[in-house]
């Protein structure tokens, strides 16, 4: 029965708490450009507003035009339901593990690039052929680390390495911290962040997902831009979750150690969400040809970690 | 003393840091971007050396740490970037060979150094073994940087980070004299002042820091 309350509140958690952490990233960024910025609940405001709107399709789009944000949304969604955020007691965390959650924001990425493509116009095309790009070079760097943490705990189920890690399962670990700068890494390409692209912008030529989205508007817009959200927490729970997933709430615990792991969680997104924006104001955006530099050194780095995890092991 | 298994992994994990330092320097391709990874680069060693100085109870060390930290985090970065700036070169950006192919020649050297060091120091201590293989690492990168590298400056700084890989391997085998140290980083700043020299009298001589000019350079006859 905890377990699916413990569900449950996962389920709501990260599309309740999604929008204000995007919105924290924005407000950090602005001040830090010594603009005052909006308010963290602004990200709310626009969704609401954006629902209230009416969805205009263009005349040329398909049935993937309209079914893309809600395939979308589902995918990412039910991604983040298999990342323990605030507690492992979860009731779906067996049915799923990281090469699923690969494949699921792989889909989410499918459908973006598709509806991308649907409507014919030239922004649309040029976006999701460059998101393929980024993939085809994001999927084997997070493949990898996801090999290499697997290999550590001898289970690939997120919710089983975060135990075995809360455990002391594992020391300070040169494979670990490698793995981490290497999902770092996979994590700022798969959301779209600075330094491989600019979520803030809208109508450049570099921009990369905001050219797939440009024909959306109203709920679909909503939904897509929610999916973003959602997705860059998911990140965050699993960087936060496997290195450093203290405070986290364990089976057995009840209601203090859910409340606990809440604060917990919510603690960990307040950092990495802080840190994004440092680093995002920090850096400027990459050409796009350097691209394949940036993530296959991710790659390379994860293939690192699984070579040092030998080496300790022969040690 | 018996060392703990904590002290261990902290030593590791500096390595790995100065390791890191050394894959972003084949990374960077702008000039003052390689001085600054450089720079961290040297930091990190600094922090590996105090380290084993605490974990080794062995008090000179920290002496090699304060020496890494001032002459080659500070003084052989600044003397760079001083010397990058009156040659304004500042703006070179290297395109030798792919930084893909580059990265991927370095994990190679990395799973090599690894595959050599292991076999060899079988009644070594745990803790010599590993740092021995990540030093041994760093030592290669180095010269992969200044194998790949067509600029004078760039490859100056492979130089110096296979010098910081040799330290790195001397700080973490026990018993190194501190007579020994304290000469390497003398002799770098020695290199470092001849290089400064040579920088010039190459810029003069032949108008460019690209020694691939220097390749087909055929004297006066032409």
């Amino acid at each position: 029965m905890n377990a699916v309350l413990g569900q449950l509140g996962q389920i709501f958690l990260v599309v309740a708490l999604a929008p204000l952490i995007t919105g924290w990233v924005r407000l950090v960024k602005s001040r830090l450009n010594g603009r005052i910025g909006a308010s963290p609940l602004q990200p709310y405001r626009d969704i609401y507003r954006l629902l209230q709107k009416e969805a205009i399709v263009a005349h040329s789009a398909s049935w993937v035009f309209r079914a893309a944000p809600y395939v979308t949304f589902a995918a990412v969604w039910l991604a983040a339901c298999i990342i323990p955020t605030y507690t492992t007691n979860m009731f779906l965390a067996p049915a799923a593990d990281l090469i699923a959650l690969v494949a699921l924001l792989g889909v989410a990425r499918f459908w973006t690039a598709l509806a991308g493509m649907d409507v014919g116009t030239a922004f649309g095309g040029l976006g999701a052929s460059r998101e393929m790009m980024i993939a085809s070079l994001a999927e084997p760097a997070m493949l990898m680390v996801s090999f290499s943490l697997s290999l550590i705990s001898g289970t690939t189920s997120p919710t089983q390495i975060i135990v075995f890690i809360l455990d002391g399962g594992v020391g300070i670990e040169v494979s670990m911290g490698l793995a981490l700068v290497a999902l770092i890494m996979v994590a700022v390409a798969e959301n779209g962040r600075i330094p491989i692209d600019n979520p803030a912008t809208h109508l450049e030529l570099t921009m990369v997902h905001e050219a797939m989205v440009l024909e959306y508007s109203g709920r679909h817009l909503a939904l897509m831009e929610g999916a973003g959200m959602v997705r860059l927490t998911l990140f965050m729970a699993l960087i936060g979750g496997i290195f450093a997933p203290w405070g986290i709430g364990v089976p057995g615990t009840g209601a203090a150690g859910a409340l606990v792991g809440l604060g917990a969680f919510l603690a960990k997104c307040f950092v990495l969400a802080t840190a994004l924006a440092f680093f995002e104001t920090a850096i400027a955006k990459m050409r796009v040809f350097r691209y394949a530099d940036f993530l296959g050194g991710a790659l390379l780095l994860g293939l690192l970690a699984t070579i040092f995890l030998y080496v300790s092991e022969a040690v | 003393m018996p060392i703990s298994q904590l002290s261990y992994e902290m030593a590791h994990l500096i390595g790995a840091a100065v390791l890191m330092a050394g894959f972003q320097l084949l990374y960077q391709r702008r000039l003052f971007a390689v001085l600054n990874t450089f720079a961290f680069q040297a930091v990190a060693l600094a922090a590996a050396a105090a380290w084993q100085a605490h974990i080794q109870n062995a008090p000179h060390l920290y002496i090699t740490a304060g020496l890494a930290l001032v002459f080659k985090a500070m003084i052989v970065p600044f003397a760079l970037h001083w010397l990058v700036e009156k040659l304004g070169i500042h703006r070179t950006v290297e395109t030798a060979m792919s930084i893909g192919w580059t990265m991927m020649a370095g994990v190679a050297l990395v799973a090599l150094s690894i595959l050599l060091v292991l076999p060899v120091t079988v009644n070594a201590a745990a803790l010599t073994r590993e740092s021995l293989a990540l030093a041994m690492s760093v030592v290669l990168l180095g010269l992969l940087m200044m194998i790949t590298r067509h600029n004078a400056v760039t490859q100056v700084v492979g130089f110096m980070a296979l010098e910081n890989g040799l330290i790195l391997a001397a700080v973490s085998a026990k018993g190194m004299p501190l007579v020994v140290e304290i000469s390497i980083a003398f002799s770098v700043l020695v290199a470092m002042t001849l290089f400064g020299i040579f920088f010039f009298r190459i810029r003069e001589r032949f108008d460019t820091l690209d020694l691939n000019d220097l390749e087909t350079y055929r004297g006066d006859r032409q």
